[in-house]
């Protein structure tokens, strides 16, 4: 059966507003929606690393003294719970994918521009509900992970609130996902076979498999929970017969999941943004599918690595810790094959390409701990110090955020028809790599020495590591400044770029820079080779 | 050109009315419903982790009788039946029988609704009382959320199948497609609940 596509109601342009305004409204259009996912995501990275500052001042000094513990415990689980649901997951699949795929798999619009709408719009409120939260008796306690029983015997309300917001963030989060299965199984271009898409679609493929099947799984643990806070009820409350530890499976499920739906779509942008600017072909495209696909399968039988130390019985340590360090293999073949495609490539020194490569450095080695980290003796030992939150944040910050600020310095020409200043991108670039590693590197160190992670306190002996770890925290907030400087000024009186200032060879950069309202002037390109760079134009398929 | 030239674009728009598209609205549906079945699956497997690691405390009270939940299976498989039964006339443009069909399967549902409800009452254990109370009241009381929207959605769906400007006709057959593949969605987790939490 096939429909009638009726412009008038599909994208229904001429009511809505124009300008500015359009980013305002409930707008079907995918660009439209793409932008408001970044810049809403934008803001709430604003508030995160805040937070993220306020955390570091404290950790200045050992007592504590900049906060009491309390507020501590609510900064850092506000902390997490922003950068992870409202920054990270919304802009790296939300922004990026809707404002790409479609022009990848070579359609107007999303499959489902409405239900794409509704997605968005669940985030802005249940993102202000979670911040507000604080302002009625404190925000929730427990972490971004909301461990029973400390989330059931902190303040209630706090919790509450934590867990609706994290619902609908998680049902705009499946919406999305189901809209992005549809649009690159069902939507594809007449012609374009799957193998020839940009790596970028069967990250988000993947990526949305993902979603798909495991933030359900949240959505009903954290259910079961707000029933034993509101109702009383037992499930993980070990007063009343529950046991805490099915909490603990069920919320891994979807969260270690919930680590290569952030890290995924960064994956599938590097290998959009590296041959663009090394000028070579994707090295290695097929091993890249298939080690995608093979990270969603490993990615969802490997959760209890995070729980060695919950009383898990030998057999399941050994199985996760075997499922873990196999996901090293697809993760690596990935790795060798991003070197691979720079290797002789005729690389262009930009703000992109310097994201990219400090992604990779970044990466490879929050990927070497990962695997440290899978490790059974290695883990009891570090298990809860800051070793984790080392290795976390190099997968998350130094992988995912250094791919969002890539993809913009890459993108921004494509959505505004103006270029980024490359010397304040430069800057940008230099601080946060410096700020990044500064902040970040040192807290190995005090894992492996003992520091607990989400304390206010810690042995006065830690002192000096902990200054230079919060020095290069500040380092990353004077980061944003001429990122932001760099995006207020250009968007205005930035050069003009033209319609493909990269010379790419993507389908998005085929049409106009501004791309017009539904895409393509006329149909839309065929697009068989992605990566055909440094071949002659009559050699390209 | 820009997006802000508005002018241009509706013109265009409107030369491309007649361009089609595969209609997928069931593919989302299929997928929507796979996310819906794992969060069962969560349940599910909480409920068989309790039962195997967590014993029931001395003197904790969680007994189930079989009558009724075997009734409400009956309900349920043969309500599916009846749902076809409305597909099958309406494809034949036999709207008022159709019809007919339709209202008897949200009968069927809301019969169910009423045995689940007598059940809850009868039942010798709280939503409170002890672990598998809990888990129990939670898996039916979900489950039972559906088939209350589910049939919310027959009714809706049989208005639309009026003769008289009903919207449901045999050229627009998605929302009864769309309800009735929900519905068989829905007895099937409770097949499955049925299974997990009566008898096994």
């Amino acid at each position: 059966m096939t429909i009638s596509i009726d412009p008038q109601k599909t994208n229904n342009e001429s009511l809505q507003p124009k300008g500015w305004l359009r980013y305002f409204s409930f707008s079907l259009d995918h660009k439209v929606i793409g932008i408001q996912y970044l810049v809403c995501g934008f803001l709430f990275y604003l508030i995160g690393g805040t937070l993220a500052s306020a955390i570091r001042i404290e950790l200045a000094s050992p007592m504590s003294d900049f906060m009491p513990r309390d507020v501590y415990n609510q900064v850092l689980t506000l902390h997490g719970t922003i950068m992870i649901f409202l920054w990270i997951v919304p802009v790296v699949n939300g922004a990026f994918g809707n404002y790409l795929i479609p022009f990848y798999v070579g359609a107007r619009d999303m499959a489902f521009p409405r239900l794409n709408a509704v997605a968005f719009w669940l985030i802005p409120p249940s993102g202000l509900m979670l911040v507000a939260s604080y302002f009625v008796e404190g925000a929730a306690q427990a972490g971004w992970t909301a461990y029973p029983p400390l989330s059931i015997t902190t303040p209630q309300s706090g919790q509450i609130i934590w867990i609706l917001s994290v619902l609908l963030l998680g049902g705009s989060s499946i919406f999305g996902g189901i809209n992005f299965i549809a649009t690159i199984i069902k939507l594809r271009r007449p012609g374009l076979k799957l193998m020839q898409l940009p790596m970028y679609c069967w990250a988000m493929l993947g990526t949305s498999l993902l979603v798909v099947l495991s933030t359900p799984v949240l959505a009903g643990t954290l259910i079961l929970l707000s029933f034993d806070i509101i109702a009383n009820t037992g499930f993980f409350n070990p007063v009343l017969g529950g046991n805490v530890v099915v909490y603990q499976h069920l919320f891994w499920f979807y969260s270690h999941p919930a680590v290569y739906i952030m890290v995924l779509p960064a994956f599938g942008l590097v290998s959009e943004i590296l041959p663009v600017h090394a000028r070579k072909p994707l090295f290695g495209y097929t091993t890249m599918v298939f080690s995608i696909m093979g990270i969603v399968v490993l990615g969802l039988v490997v959760w209890a690595h995070h729980m060695f130390t919950s009383g898990t019985p030998p057999w399941m340590r050994l199985f996760f810790t075997i499922a873990t360090a196999f996901i090293a293999v697809p993760t690596g073949i990935k790795f060798f094959n991003w070197v691979a495609t720079l290797w002789g490539g005729k690389i262009s020194i930009n703000s992109a390409m310097l994201f990219s490569c400090g992604f990779i450095i970044n990466f490879v080695f929050g990927g070497i701990t990962g695997v440290a980290l899978a490790q059974v003796p290695f883990d009891i030992h570090v298990h809860d110090t800051y070793f984790v939150v080392a290795h976390f944040h190099y997968i998350v910050y130094g992988g995912t955020v250094f791919i969002i600020f890539s993809s913009i310095y890459h993108w921004f020409p494509k959505v505004t028809g103006k270029m980024l200043n490359e010397k304040l991108g430069i800057l940008h670039f230099i601080i946060t790599f410096i700020g990044f590693n500064l902040c970040f590197a040192p807290q190995h160190w005090l894992g492996l020495n003992g520091m607990p992670r989400r304390v206010a306190e810690y042995d006065p002996q830690f002192q000096f590591v902990n200054q230079i770890s919060s020095l290069g925290a500040l380092l990353m907030a004077i980061s944003t400044i001429p990122f932001l400087i760099n995006v207020l000024l250009s968007v205005r009186n930035g050069k003009d770029s033209g319609d493909n200032p990269w010379n790419a060879l993507t389908p998005e950069w085929l049409t106009s820079s501004p791309p017009p309202v539904e895409n393509w002037e006329g149909e839309a390109p065929l697009v068989e080779e992605p990566y055909g760079y440094g071949k002659e134009i009559s050699e390209r398929k | 050109m820009t997006t802000l030239d508005s002018s241009k674009e509706i013109q265009k728009n409107n030369s491309e009315v007649n361009e089609t598209h595969e209609d997928f609205r069931m593919f989302g549906l299929i997928t929507f419903l796979i996310a819906d079945g794992m969060t069962f699956a969560g349940f599910f497997a909480a409920y068989l982790t309790y039962k195997a690691v967590n014993p029931l405390p001395d003197g904790a009270i969680y007994e189930l009788e079989l009558p009724i939940p075997t009734l409400n299976t009956i309900l349920l498989l043969v309500s599916s039946a009846t749902f076809h039964k409305a597909g099958k006339a309406l494809l034949k443009d036999k709207n008022s029988e159709s019809q007919k069909w339709l209202f008897f399967t949200a009968f069927l549902g809301i019969i169910f609704l009423i045995c689940q409800l007598f059940e809850y009452f009868h039942l010798p254990f709280g939503l409170t009382d002890n672990l598998f109370a809990s888990t129990f009241y939670a898996l039916t009381g979900f489950h039972g959320l559906h088939v209350t929207l589910g049939t919310l959605m027959i009714l809706i769906i049989a208005w639309q199948s009026r003769i008289m400007g009903g919207r449901l006709t045999s050229q627009n057959m998605f929302p009864l497609e769309a309800v009735e593949l929900y519905w068989h969605f829905v007895d099937g987790i409770w097949v499955i609940l049925f299974i997990i939490l009566y008898l096994l």
